[in-house]
């Protein structure tokens, strides 16, 4: 087993992801399933490639520093679970 | 034939000669869609008031004499992740169900000013992670061939409606294949453009540098048109081509003689079956009788482009989805502080396959990972580009099977992360390079459609819809369309 129990715990509190008994099993169980396949890639060897994270040639462009109209506050708070005053509204953090 | 099985082009000169309203064939668009969505079950919004006052605005542009291009006045569908102003855009997922977003889509935009009908929105794998629609929130859809077998995925629902004549055209996303494998396992034409030709700007993210948007449509003339109307530069999406759009109608002459075919060895491997390798064999003979030069060539690095794909994919979907946290939109479960809140909203709205995903590409990107799994799948994503690259320096297009298997049956692999991803195989590569490819049918196994994928160099779709439309037109007396039972 590449991961244990234990690392899935782990990655799901990173991902924030909670997982039941269940799911940690089953998870652990595919999870190791699918990254033993990734290790594949192991045996190629890749010294020396540039790693591709885009595959267009982009190059940087800079708009005009214009002032644009954007998503009006109202729009924006449409699709908000909970709103007041114009804002989002979470839980107390402080 | 009957109305709703015409093509978009058929019906763009009935329309344009008056010899039927915009009215009149969305009406009978619905009511194929009330007599075979029961069994198909591709649409997970209907809107049919919306389709119709559509209609009757066109047909009232026509009257007052508007210049109206060939979509106008057409019905058609669009994958529910692309957004719409007004209409809900769900994702197939609990997360979204009650999302309305407050713009329209880039390509959503193109099509109305168009004057395209919009339908509805139509099912897909959540977030469009999977390969058979199985995990839509909602409900499978159903292959119109056979109803027992999936329609394939992601974009499941937009290949399923326009097989079974509920739509003349749709719109899919494409990150693996998601166009093309779906397209082949319902016996239509699917198209994923250049990475950049589209404009992703207002489609669900899942994987940035992967995703696609693209046409289903019943023939590579319908492709073309669509491709037509959504094709072009947006501002809005920083990784869109800026590049001119060109002609794809004019590009549809059905001449091949002296195109250059590469049939990838690596394509034809222990896995495929032996009736789709022989049906997809034939029809690069056929491409060969039309006057094509079909060579076998090698791209060393095909067995490789699956796990470097799921490791990308996963990595910038588990990137891309934190912004589901019950804050701006979408569903919400509360919780005693904010990251409680967090975690109880992502639990209960995503479902098992967005979740493993997304362990899949935390752990892939977390540290003393990193190197190991998601570096090392960059690399391996060079390499892939590079054997393409080289194959297009001697070929102008390559022939390759669309996907190893015919559809499968329902739940066949829903329990097998890894035979689903196999769907992929032949698909995902495409996107690793960021290519244009089509996928067309190409005749029957088991009675099922199998699909023939054509691929391109970067921005030369007119040599793929070229390619398509001389095979298609050399074939079209094999065209069948699924025989569904109208319920009453």
């Amino acid at each position: 087993m590449r991961l244990s129990k234990k690392e899935v715990e782990h990655v799901a509190l990173l991902a924030r992801l909670h997982l039941s008994e269940e799911e940690k099993e089953s998870y652990t169980h595919q999870l190791n399933a699918v990254m033993d396949y990734m290790e594949k890639l192991r045996a190629l060897n890749t010294e020396g490639v540039e790693p591709t994270a885009h595959v267009l040639p982009l190059r940087n462009i800079f708009r005009e520093d214009a002032v644009r109209p954007g998503l009006p506050r109202e729009k924006a708070l449409e699709g908000a679970p909970a709103a007041r005053e114009g804002q989002f509204k979470v839980p107390r953090v402080v | 034939m009957e109305l709703f099985y015409q093509s978009a082009y058929e019906v763009s000169r009935l329309l344009a000669r008056k010899e039927i309203g915009a009215e009149e064939l969305t009406r009978a668009v619905l009511d194929r869609i009330e007599g075979v969505e029961g069994q198909v079950k591709a649409f997970v919004t209907l809107t049919p008031e919306a389709a119709l006052e559509q209609a009757r605005a066109i047909d009232a542009a026509r009257v007052r004499g508007d210049d109206l291009g060939p979509l106008a006045g057409i019905p058609m569908a669009l994958k529910d992740n692309l957004c719409t102003e007004g209409v809900r855009t769900t994702c197939s997922s609990k997360m979204l169900e009650n999302w309305v977003p407050p713009y329209d889509a880039f390509v959503v935009k193109k099509l109305k000013e168009a004057g395209a009908v919009l339908l509805g929105k139509l099912n897909m794998d959540e977030f469009a992670m999977g390969s058979s629609t199985e995990n839509s929130r909602f409900f499978p859809t159903r292959n119109p061939w056979d109803l027992e077998r999936v329609p394939g995925g992601s974009s499941g629902g937009p290949a399923a409606a326009v097989a079974a004549g509920e739509a003349f055209y749709s719109l899919g996303s494409d990150t693996g294949g998601s166009i093309r494998q779906p397209a082949s396992f319902c016996g239509v034409v699917g198209m994923k453009p250049t990475y950049g030709r589209v404009s992703r700007s207002g489609l669900v993210a899942f994987a940035s540098s992967l995703d696609q948007i693209g046409p289903f449509a019943r023939e590579v003339t319908d492709c073309a048109l669509v491709l037509q109307a959504i094709a072009g530069h947006d501002p809005a999406d920083s990784t869109s081509g800026d590049l001119p759009v060109p002609d794809y109608l004019g590009a549809l002459q059905a001449d091949i003689k002296g195109i250059k075919v590469g049939v990838p060895k690596e394509y034809f491997v222990e896995g495929i079956e032996p009736e789709v390798a022989n049906l997809v064999r034939w029809a690069i003979d056929r491409l060969a009788d039309l006057g094509a030069i079909c060579e076998e060539i090698s791209l060393p690095h095909t067995e490789y482009a699956l796990p470097a794909y799921y490791l990308v994919a996963t990595a910038e979907a588990s990137s891309n989805l934190a912004r589901y946290d019950g804050v701006a939109y979408g569903f919400r479960l509360p919780g005693k502080d904010l990251v409680d809140m967090y975690v109880k909203t992502r639990s209960e709205g995503f479902g098992p396959e967005v979740k493993r995903r997304i362990m899949l590409g935390t752990y892939a990107l977390s540290s003393g990972y990193y190197d190991a799994y998601y570096l090392k799948a960059l690399k391996v994503r060079t390499l892939i580009r590079r054997d393409f690259e080289e194959a297009f320096q001697r070929y102008d297009i390559l022939a390759t099977p669309t996907s190893p298997t015919v559809a499968f049956r329902l739940g066949e692999r829903i329990t097998d992360p890894l035979a689903m991803y196999l769907s992929d195989l032949f698909t995902c590569p495409v996107n690793m390079a960021g290519l244009p490819a089509i996928s067309i049918p190409c005749g029957f196994s088991q009675g099922l459609p199998v699909g023939l994928q054509l691929i391109a160099k970067p921005f030369a779709e007119e040599t793929l819809l070229r390619v398509a439309y001389t095979f298609e037109q050399a074939t079209a007396s094999s065209r069948r369309w699924p025989q569904l039972g109208v319920v009453a």
